[in-house]
């Protein structure tokens, strides 16, 4: 069901999601996404180049928080502008369990053109994994 | 060592096509955990207004960082990538990546400047279709830290 600009104030929460990743998820992003850099799933040359352990693609952590938004507006078009940056690795240890991104969200700024400001708080381990983490949706 | 700022504005020639495939946009809504039937399902994104499949916001980011490699790999800029990580990354979209799409990239250096000793290097791939409409803009940041601190 489409979300009326109308019916959304500065303030609004979009529906908060969890998202579970494990050594298995990143082997298969790095297929799927063509990024087969080492340290997202070769442990031992995390560990050389300094990291606590292997680490999940920046662009796989930026793939799920847009799914807050994507699944509270439906139509994945209605995204016209999306920023994060990265400020912090999400590790994922291989103990079967992996790590988890929770990813909450809310309207904060109503912009011209049926168009929200939507901004994203994405963490692991209680950590803030995203900052500057926003998307531009137009509503209907 | 720094990199040069005069490559600021530098631009690089439109890569080959890049043919979007369907059953490469269901690989990668698969990847992320995505079930959104626009990525998978051609009648559910017709339903939407689509031509045909689209894919995840994401997405473009693979086609854009290949060819954001002409950056990387240019000799005369000299950039350390083994230096290098991600630090952020911004999309502008005209219209979803859809499955049919034949994508060029054209490439162009929007920033370099040194903070904290650290190169930090802005790339901006402007994507476009077989038409030569606008489909999405994506904007990356690379910084390269800085050598001392590498071997740490």
């Amino acid at each position: 069901m489409a979300i009326n600009y109308d019916e959304v104030e500065v303030g609004t929460e979009l529906p908060a999601q969890s998202f579970p990743v494990t050594r298995a998820t990143l082997v298969r992003y790095a297929g799927a996404s063509g990024d087969f850099n080492p340290i997202h799933w070769n442990e031992k040359f995390a560990l050389e180049v300094g990291l606590p352990d292997v680490i999940a693609h920046g662009m796989f952590t930026m793939a799920e928080a847009i799914r807050v938004v994507t699944d509270w507006v439906g139509d994945p078009a209605a995204v016209v502008e999306y920023g994060v940056r990265f400020t912090r690795p999400v590790p994922v240890p291989n103990d079967g369990v992996g790590a988890v991104i929770e990813v909450s969200a809310k309207v904060a700024k109503k912009l011209e053109d049926r168009r929200v400001q939507v901004d994203l708080l994405a963490t692991s381990g209680g950590q803030k994994v995203l900052g500057m983490s926003r998307a531009v949706v137009r509503l209907a | 060592m720094a990199l040069d700022p005069s490559f600021i504005g530098r631009s690089y020639p439109p890569t080959d096509p890049y043919e979007v495939g369907r059953e490469k946009i269901r690989e990668f809504a698969i990847a992320i955990g995505d079930a959104n039937p626009a990525y998978t399902d051609a009648e559910a994104a017709k339903a939407l207004g689509h031509q045909d499949v689209i894919a995840p916001p994401t997405f473009p980011f693979a086609i854009a960082f290949q060819a954001a490699g002409q950056v990387v790999e240019d000799p005369e800029l000299g950039l350390d990538y083994s230096r290098v990580v991600h630090g952020d990354q911004k999309f502008r979209y005209s219209r979803p990546v859809r499955a049919g799409d034949r994508l060029t990239v054209a490439v162009t250096i929007d920033n370099i400047k040194s903070l904290a000793g650290n190169d930090v290097l802005t790339v901006r791939g402007e994507v476009a279709d077989e038409t030569g409409e606008h489909v999405v803009t994506a904007i990356m940041t690379l910084v390269a830290r800085a050598a001392d601190e590498a071997g740490e």
